[in-house]
């Protein structure tokens, strides 16, 4: 490789920065919306890295390492980040310079960090960030005596203005691409001795340097300012600060209930009005078949998910970059504590309200891996939207509309199914506490950080990601899974003297017929057990596929309430409340199976979750059904 | 306000809202945090900044028992249980008059 193919190669730059600290809008800043959002190998980290070009026009290739306080790792991000700075990482090539963020509004955390991997002896520029907000609070630092103190190039960067990183990209052009080829020379290896990870006196020599530096460097602590003080007295208090909370997560989860509502039936309608285009077009065969019920319906259900995906996660990231979402986590840490959980699971569990793959995506705030798996696993016990169809159309036939005090008794049920979903989420928290919980200690030691405006940039980038990740990866998964439900319902047609519904002679329905001796002792009946087949594309599926199992013609509201009157008179109440106990805990939705085998990069978790969730399912039904046998026999 | 010449150092989670106190040590024997990861809360508390002569304000406290606490050391703020802040062996100081 000559000089000028050197020059020409990339460079790359890792990002490292304790947490809050602005680096990921310093990201979104370097590198726009060009980023490539993936999982380190083998862990549900998230592997951010995008592009850029430095001062010279050369390519820059960045990686957005998560966010950690120092070298010596208290979750799975952190040991992510110094495994990736120390070249750890298999198949991630060590970056050619590291960038180390630091925040001027928390300069001693930062600088703390900076002597952490100056200790590696590898390329390193400090971007000192939002030094124009701490200037407003009487911060001074003299970035030329800072550099000098150091002994590396400090850069000031504004991560939110336009054009803020210009100076970081200048500096960058200075730096050599490490040759590929070459010999690792005694320079370019992390300095002998620093692979071992710092210990306790080795902290505390850095925490005692810490001040020196600054003063050397002439720096002056920025106040905090009054309007934050206040804002905290009220926000964190445990009284008005948990009503504040209160109206946010009714906020939030109306948004999702709700406003989602229009966008959801709008592209329903498209989806239907698709359909129903290409119906008119093309000759009834088996490909029209396949086209409108199998692709376009699928397209259907991923796309139906991605207005609450996008209000969620609008919200989410107001929350997170405002600073208020830690904030929460204090008020609520002994509440959520209590079971095992983090008080960042919160959000997650409200919006599964709502549906549970917005609340498993949303899981993704939750540092502790442990944590968040806890979280997704309950996730789905959250009574969701999809739930009501099925809980209405029940409800509706078999529990009769009378006044019990001064509340209705269909009111009460209903209430009494999601307060049933709450009981039994708390109560598999609690049993994963104790399966799962090593000797070791789950810390809080969370930072608050300063409140401030959220970028509209990141916001953007953020919603868009999140879209995209959802639409490509988890998209693709419940298309197939569609597809090949429709196969299982189309095929085999019925014989031409055949008298029942089409769909008790497919796939689907000889699957029903056999599902039924399972189901049989939990007193579902073999229109039941078919109609739960086509039920695994999403829980309200299974009332249109009952509506077809009982020959109805009707769609939508029509069809509840045509089948309502047969499901009244044909089923017992037994079999009704087994069905109602059933859906409680509904494992059968595949689309969050899909999202869990997403988030948590294996099979072990939906597998483990399918199969706790019917396990509940089933011992609820069956003690519903045999106990309202035995009271009304 | 100053060291108040009688005070012995005491655990930070004994101390109430608005309480200021000055950082004598982290003790030496604390919770590991991950068995994977080796790390300590000890460790994390003196990467966060309680060393030794730090100046350390509680500014909020949850109900209820106070935990956790709201602690405010070198301009940044950290949300404490009450196990972890049990921690650290602050110096109270007097109340400002």
């Amino acid at each position: 490789m000559d000089a000028t193919n050197r020059a020409l190669a990339e460079l790359r730059i890792a990002l490292v920065g304790v947490p809050n600290c602005g680096k990921t809008a310093l990201f979104n800043r370097l590198t726009g919306s060009r980023q490539k959002v993936a999982n380190y190998p083998g862990v549900t980290v998230e592997r951010k890295e995008g592009h850029c070009r430095d001062g010279n026009g050369r390519r820059c290739v960045v990686l957005d390492l998560p966010g950690a306080y120092s070298l010596v790792p208290t979750t799975l991000d952190e040991a992510i980040t110094r495994d990736v700075v120390l070249g750890r990482v298999h198949g991630e090539p060590a970056a050619d310079v590291i960038v180390c963020v630091a925040d001027a509004t928390h300069m001693p955390l930062s600088l703390r960090l900076v002597l952490d991997l100056k200790r590696l002896g590898q390329p390193m520029i400090v971007a000192l960030n939002r030094s124009d907000l701490a200037k407003k609070r009487g911060f001074r630092l003299d970035v030329a005596r800072l550099s000098a103190a150091l002994g590396v190039p400090v850069i000031e960067t504004v991560a939110i203005a336009s054009g803020g990183a210009d100076a970081l990209l200048a500096a960058l052009a200075a730096f050599q691409a490490r040759d590929p080829l070459a010999v690792p020379a005694a320079g370019d290896a992390v300095a002998p001795g620093a692979l071992a990870a710092p210990d306790r006196a080795d902290t505390e020599r850095t925490q005692r340097l810490v001040p020196q530096i600054l003063a050397e460097a002439g720096y002056r602590e920025p106040l905090r300012s009054r309007a934050a003080a206040r804002a905290d007295a009220i926000l964190m208090h445990p009284v008005a600060g948990m009503l504040v909370l209160g109206v946010v997560l009714f906020l939030v989860f109306q948004a999702v209930f709700s406003w989602a509502e229009v966008p959801m039936d709008l592209i329903t309608a498209g989806v239907d009005a698709t359909g129903q285009a290409l119906v008119t077009l093309l000759p009834d065969n088996a490909l029209r078949s396949l086209l409108v019920e199998g692709i376009i319906a699928g397209v259907g259900s991923v796309l139906v998910f991605l207005p609450q995906i996008l209000i969620l996660f609008f919200f989410i990231l107001v929350l997170e970059d405002s600073g208020y979402l830690p904030r929460a986590a204090y008020l609520l840490d002994r509440l959520m504590g209590g079971v095992g959980l983090s008080g960042r699971a919160f959000i997650p569990l409200l919006s599964s309200f709502a549906c549970a793959i917005p609340g498993i995506m949303a899981a993704r705030t939750i540092p502790s891996a442990r944590d968040r798996m806890a979280t997704i696993m309950i996730a789905p016990l959250m009574t969701c939207s999809a739930r009501l169809p099925v809980y209405a159309l029940l409800i509706g036939a078999f529990i009769p509309a009378t006044s019990v005090g001064p509340f209705n008794l269909q009111g009460l049920v209903l209430f009494a199914l999601y307060f049933a979903g709450v009981i039994s989420a708390l109560g598999v928290a609690w049993v994963i506490k104790h399966l799962l919980t090593h000797r070791s200690y789950r810390p809080l030691m969370l930072e608050l950080p300063d409140f401030q405006w959220p970028d509209l940039r990141s916001l953007m980038v953020g919603l868009w990601e999140r879209a995209r990740i959802f639409i490509t990866r988890v998209g693709g998964i419940i298309l197939s899974l569609m597809i090949v439900l429709w196969f299982l319902a189309s095929y085999p047609a019925p014989p031409p003297d055949a008298t029942g519904p089409a769909i008790e002679y497919s796939f689907a329905g000889v699957l029903g017929n056999a599902l039924h001796t399972v189901f049989a002792p939990i007193g579902f009946n073999w229109q039941i057990s078919i109609a739960l087949v086509p039920g695994l594309a999403a829980r309200e599926v299974a009332v249109g596929a009952l509506g077809t199992v009982y020959a109805m013609s009707a769609t939508g509201a029509a069809l509840e309430s045509a089948l309502l009157p047969v499901i009244a008179s044909s089923w017992s109440l037994a079999t009704g409340l087994s069905l109602l106990a059933w859906y409680i805990f509904a494992p059968q939705c595949l689309s969050t199976l899909a999202i869990v085998k997403r988030e948590t990069q294996s099979w072990r978790y939906p597998l483990i979750m399918a199969g706790y969730l019917f396990v509940l399912a089933y011992l609820a039904s069956f003690i519903t059904y045999r106990v309202t046998l035995a009271l009304t026999a | 306000m100053s060291i108040d010449a009688s005070a012995r150092p005491v655990p930070l989670s004994t101390l109430r809202r608005g309480a200021r106190a000055v950082v004598h040590a982290v003790l030496e024997d604390t919770p590991t945090i991950d068995d994977a990861l080796r790390s300590t809360v000890g460790q994390r508390l003196i990467e966060l900044g309680f060393v030794h002569g730090v100046e350390i304000e509680i500014i909020e406290a949850m109900w209820p028992h106070d935990d956790p606490l709201a602690v405010r050391v070198r301009g940044s703020t950290f949300a404490l249980r009450r196990t972890e802040a049990a921690a650290v062996m602050v110096t109270p100081l007097a109340a400002a008059a």
